[in-house]
């Protein structure tokens, strides 16, 4: 079922979004790692990219960790789990860094990044409440930061209808310009704007791992710095790039 | 001195499974069965009692047997199997009465075993991949049966609290299937039909009917106080399930599958407890690893016991036999028992 869906998705990632790395060689191609990017676009394709990038060119399998809303709806979650997707707990993210030295990613924005409308884009979150930063303590792993031009524009958000959301039980009910072209079709449907995803140095925290606990302050200090490193990344990106579509 | 061992349960599966199981141990001295309905499986020296199954004798017998090692299998962790009031008197009335008879000013007991279930942990969606023993459940609790088991734990955790010279062990076990036992999964295997919902596979985890008595035998061998989780090593699809098992499976809607499985299960198609509902849409795996490093060795992993169902699945299909059964006869056994007549020793 992977190979079938890497298969289908390939010309995806080559043609449609036509994938562009920098930097992959910072990415370790041994032991674990947390992967962390920004998150974008209604139905975020910066997951699948991130995923299918690093499997094809490193030949390492990533565990993207999303939220367990997913699991909820059905064939959603079971085709996520089939696909390399692991529910997001502490504990889960634990055994795959610690235990079992694989790549995770994780959005720390969470659904406040991909929920936001077109006019806030490329600005990132708040990353949680640093969850992913006492993780990669524990597991004793370094933090690898993506930053992600191009998910926002494939799939951006005009307004959000929070009565529809809390009626189907959402985290959200955006309305997206491709809703608006395409209809119901548009929720599947992406613009092919040019992904660049820039790898950036991997971070890592000079603290005995294992411990239950970390420092609060500590924890929210690295999270806020680390997000300041990708906002600054972002801009510079964005300052380079001339087209949406060509990039 | 041996061990003189109390099992509850001797009626039902697995207490009769532990006494067939403690009988070949030459260095337990005295198994006292207590159960509610004539044992099915037959025994050598196991001394049979019928109580209710509140246990309102039990210590006069603790008192008056000198048990040391009690092992608590008698709680149903079936809602099939009876209904709901005498589910709540046998696990959580028994549970009471069974500690405070182990737990009587003088008593002999050392050492309570209780057979819970993994289904403590429930099953939702903000669950981790696996639970450890301290982990609590995330999900709400639905189903009358997690509620007694629940409340079973917590009696059991007081009791060891109050009473530190004990050794308590709870041995929480996953979902069973084997050569012999009949749950609703396997009830449904059988009858070719698995019921499950449409868009979800979760991943389940299965302990063999033999390791569960093996387990239970370690602990009563051991000293481990504490909770423990038994299960077979990995997880695997709800569809492997029935595709190993020769099943179909009954794809129920999404939204309340219950009023789709009731008419079918009225029919006599499948079983589908109120627990299993959550379970073959979100699944349940936990770690094992604290029994392991305990020093406890599993024969089979969840798969092997799928498989190990499926084999003796395929005989019962083949032969068209079903098992033997067995008649527990009072009169003949306290003959052979405990009559001068019967010369001792010899094999007969």
């Amino acid at each position: 079922m992977r190979s079938i869906v890497r298969r289908l998705y390939d010309p995806m990632y080559r043609y449609w979004f036509r994938v562009e790395w920098e930097g992959l060689e910072k990415i370790p191609t041994d032991g674990g790692a947390l992967l962390i990017a920004n998150h974008a676009g209604a139905i975020p394709a910066d997951a699948p990219a991130i995923m299918h990038g690093v499997e094809t060119e490193l030949g390492r399998p990533v565990y993207g960790l999303a939220d367990y809303f997913f699991r909820t709806l059905p064939g959603v979650g079971t085709m996520w789990s089939r696909t390399g997707g692991v529910p997001a707990h502490p504990d889960n993210a634990y055994r795959i860094l610690h235990d079992q030295k694989q790549l995770a990613l994780v959005f720390p924005e969470g659904t406040k990044a991909t929920s936001k409308t077109y006019s806030d884009r490329y600005r990132l979150r708040r990353f949680g409440r640093g969850g992913f930063v006492e993780i990669a303590m524990r597991a004793g792993v370094p933090i690898v930061p993506i930053a992600v031009v191009g998910a926002e524009e494939s799939m951006p958000i005009l307004f959000r209808m929070p009565k529809v959301a809390k009626a189907l039980k959402l985290p959200y009910f955006p309305i997206t310009v491709n809703s608006l072209l395409l209809g119901p079709v548009g929720y599947v449907t992406y613009f092919p704007t040019k992904f660049k995803l820039r790898v950036l140095d991997p971070i890592t925290f000079d603290v005995e791992p294992g411990l239950e606990r970390y420092s609060r302050s500590r924890v929210m200090d690295e999270a806020e710095r680390i997000r300041a490193i990708m906002q600054d990344t972002l801009h510079d990106m964005l300052r380079e790039r001339r087209s949406i579509w060509f990039g | 001195m041996g061990r003189r061992v109390l099992i509850t349960g001797l009626d039902t599966f697995w207490g009769g499974r532990m006494a067939q199981a403690l009988e070949a141990k030459p260095d337990v001295e005295m198994i006292l069965g207590l159960g509610t309905k004539d044992p099915r499986v037959p025994l050598e020296r196991t001394e049979f009692v019928r109580s209710d199954q509140k246990y309102s004798i039990l210590s006069r017998i603790v008192r008056a047997t000198q048990v040391d090692t009690i092992v608590h299998t008698f709680l149903e962790t079936n809602s099939v199997a009876v209904p709901s009031r005498v589910l709540h008197e046998i696990n959580v009335i028994g549970t009471l009465n069974l500690l405070a008879a182990a737990g009587a000013r003088g008593a002999s007991v050392r050492k309570v075993i209780v057979k819970s279930s993994t289904h403590v942990y429930g099953s939702a969606e903000q669950d981790p991949a696996w639970f450890r023993e301290e982990d609590h459940r995330t999900g709400p609790v639905r189903t009358k049966l997690e509620r007694s088991l629940l409340e079973v734990e917590t009696l059991v955790r007081d009791f060891a609290d109050d009473n530190p010279h004990l050794d308590v062990t709870v041995l929480r076990f996953a979902n069973v299937l084997g050569t012999d036992i009949i749950t609703p999964i396997s009830h449904n295997l059988r009858r070719r039909l698995l019921p499950c919902i449409a868009g979800f596979d979760p991943l389940v985890q299965f302990v063999e009917e033999d390791d569960v008595v093996r387990a239970l035998e370690f602990v009563t061998a051991h000293r481990v106080p504490g909770t423990y989780n038994v299960a077979g090593d990995g997880k695997l699809p709800w569809s492997e399930v029935a595709s190993i098992g020769g099943a179909h499976l009954l794809p129920l809607p999404p939204v309340r599958p219950r009023l789709f499985a009731v008419p079918m299960e009225r029919l006599g198609r499948i079983q589908f407890p109120p627990e299993m509902e959550t379970l073959v849409k979100y699944g349940r795996g936990v770690d094992t690893s604290a029994l392991r490093q305990a020093g406890f060795a599993y024969r089979y992993t969840s798969a092997g016991a799928v498989q190990s169902f499926a084999r003796a699945n395929n005989l019962r299909r083949a032969t068209g036999t079903s098992d033997p059964e067995y008649r527990y006869e009072q009169d003949v056994e306290q003959f052979f028992r405990h009559s001068p007549a019967v010369v001792r020793g010899v094999d007969t």
